[in-house]
């Protein structure tokens, strides 16, 4: 592991890391970033309720996305973490923080915690640790709900926000939860190309040649875990500004775990672009079939189980493995240079 | 005295989960599958009880007889599709696709049998309790759901020595490779131990639904408990499972002495303690981990 990729890259092979796509992809992202940042005074108040729920989704997913594809721990507790963060935001916002300075702090907060639980969870492997992750979200239910201060099991709003008009109030939640998926979509895209990210796909990979050539497998996953959880902590943050109402069986429902794996699994696990693409056909499927009750989560959950089997890859990952094409490039290409 | 009743109601408890545990134990023994959707299973074997005993005109207590070898049935038939489909793919599917499974389960009783709790009504004696002292009361369904269990546990422990099925199955799960080589269709034997661990749930689940109410999200809350049974007595041994059920029933006990509100917080923080001291489990060994 001492020698760095560019060392050998400048002896005896060539290394790319994009193809000419992301350059299509800068000139695309800036103008989305612009539209998307704009999106309260352009688009129509409903839309808007949409997309903040889209995003609230779209970083959690990434998290997961993170922690299954790249790390191969399936969590299904991490609402656990939404929750501490939505919690948390209340906490620092009852305390005279502005809710809006505390989304960094909630983040925080949920990676401190996260430190001595992977200490316990990382006893556990495969199926074992994953209902062991419930387990701990569970008890983090139960914990909050019997706090006082937090309004028990019944909730209590999110103070903090009567300096704002109602217009105000709607844009910064809108403008929180789109900057939260931005610096997560982000974050995660660089740290996937940074060393971290290539330690990981050489777990994915071949966990046993990993662990042979001197990868620290265990703190690399440690490490995920810890940020999944930061991210997850961000993202609760935003939902208690957007609801702005915190209760424990909303914030910590296992419906969040599940909505995370569907879409990860159904864009495509171990891509940045994956998640992203399954939150889009989630929330138009959601809106498309919202007069029939559960039926989009029936519909979607039996689409998973499908991908699952017979297109593991997923949407995206199917895509790209046809047509070669990469938005948000992490590999390397390697080809040997002419003697 | 109080105690001593909190440890009675907690081993009668324990019987409960530890039925409802010995299919999840026996399928991550034989095919390394935990099957995230086995609480699920009991609930909809609730609702099977209830909605369709009526049409072949038997009492619902008796349900059972019917309900039982269905989900056999059905547990080797999803076997051998679904969940042999993603073992050949790999560990990481099996989960995934019964977390899915799990969800769509949920949301499809909630569409078809609306949010409503629902009761498989007996009637009869065994609603009755026994009062054997002052504060202490045994109710016979719990006595006989105890019972049931045991009965359970113990024919399952005689077939898996004593038969040949149950050697194969004792093959498979110690070295499938060997154990094909010698002969041994796995997949068909995959698909028996599903079959057992399908109807077991079953039969927990037409329990379930006697002793409380059900609804359709009341599964994940059972497989909680039936996991934290497996892991508090040890990964793969049956007896453990049991003695783990009863462990967790006193746990919860005494947590809902000090608070009712921390009922399930007494079995999470007991399991959370098994898992820092002895991640193995009482009876497990070390190397099922």
């Amino acid at each position: 592991m001492s020698i760095s990729p560019r060392e050998i890259g400048s002896d005896l092979v060539s290394i790319r890391r994009t193809t000419h796509s992301p350059g299509i992809t800068l000139v695309v992202a800036g103008a989305m970033i612009g539209v998307l940042t704009g999106a309260p005074w352009i688009f129509p108040a409903s839309f808007v309720t949409v997309l903040m729920n889209f995003f609230i989704l779209v970083s959690m997913a990434t998290m997961w996305n993170l922690m299954a594809g790249y790390a191969g721990m399936v969590s299904i507790g991490q609402q656990a973490f939404v929750g501490l963060g939505g919690y948390a935001t209340l906490y620092f916002a009852l305390k005279g923080m502005s809710p809006y300075v505390a989304i960094p702090f909630s983040a925080l907060t949920c990676a401190l915690i996260a430190i001595p639980v992977t200490y316990l969870l990382f006893r556990l492997r495969g199926g074992y640790f994953s209902i062991a992750t419930w387990v701990v979200a569970d008890t983090a239910g139960i914990i909050i709900g019997t706090i006082a201060l937090f309004g028990g099991g019944t909730g209590r709003p999110v103070p903090g926000f009567t300096n704002f008009s109602p217009t105000q109030i709607t844009n910064f939640a809108y403008l929180s939860c789109w900057f939260v998926a931005l610096v997560v979509i982000a974050g995660t895209y660089l740290l996937l190309r940074s060393r971290l990210g290539l330690v990981l796909s050489s777990v994915r990979d071949n966990e046993i040649s990993a662990r042979s050539s001197g990868v620290k497998v265990t703190s690399a996953r440690r490490t995920v875990f810890i940020i999944a959880a930061a991210g997850c902590g961000a993202a609760g943050a935003v939902l208690a500004i957007a609801q702005p109402y915190v209760q424990v069986s909303n914030e910590f429902n296992i419906q969040w775990a599940a909505e995370m794996l569907f879409v990860s699994m159904i864009g495509g696990l171990g891509t940045v672009e994956g998640p992203i693409i399954g939150c889009v056909i989630f929330f138009a499927l959601q809106q498309s079939l919202q007069s029939y009750g559960a039926w989009y989560l029936i519909i979607f959950g039996s689409l998973a189980v499908t991908i699952a089997i017979w297109q593991p890859r997923g949407l995206w990952g199917a895509f790209r493995d046809k047509f070669h094409i990469e938005l948000l490039p992490v590999g390397y290409w390697t080809r040997s240079k002419k003697q | 005295m109080i105690w001593f009743n909190l440890i009675i109601q907690g081993i009668l408890v324990g019987g409960f989960y530890a039925l409802f545990a010995c299919g999840l134990s026996l399928m991550f023994g034989v095919m390394r599958v935990i099957n995230l959707a086995h609480g699920d299973m009991a609930v909809v074997a609730g609702y099977v009880a209830v909605m369709l005993t009526p049409h072949f005109h038997i009492p619902m207590l008796w349900s059972f007889l019917v309900v039982v070898p269905l989900f056999g049935l059905v547990g080797y038939l999803v076997q051998r599709t679904l969940i042999q489909k993603s073992i050949d793919r790999d560990p990481f599917t099996t989960l995934l696709v019964t977390f899915g499974l799990s969800v769509v389960i949920e949301n499809a009783l909630l569409q078809l049998y609306t949010a409503n709790a629902q009761t498989i009504s007996i009637g009869s004696i065994l609603y009755k309790s026994w009062h054997p002292a002052s504060i202490i009361y045994i109710s016979y369904q719990s006595l006989v759901v105890l019972a049931i269990a045991v009965v359970v546990l113990a024919s399952l422990q005689l077939f898996l020595s004593k038969t040949g099925t149950g050697r194969q199955i004792r093959a498979v799960a110690d070295d499938q490779e060997a154990a094909q080589l010698s002969g041994t269709n796995y997949r068909h034997i995959f698909g028996v131990a599903a079959a057992i661990s399908f109807a077991t749930v079953a039969l927990a689940g037409i329990a379930y639904g006697m002793t409380t109410q059900f609804a359709p999200t009341s599964g994940g809350i059972n497989l909680l408990f039936a996991f934290e049974a497996v892991v508090i007595g040890g990964i793969g041994s049956l007896w453990g499972t049991l003695v783990g059920g009863i462990a967790l029933g006193i746990a919860q006990q005494i947590g809902s002495h000090i608070n009712p509100q921390y009922t399930l917080l007494g079995g999470n923080v007991l399991f959370l303690i098994v898992l820092a001291i002895r991640p193995q489990g009482l009876f497990g060994k070390k190397s099922s981990l």
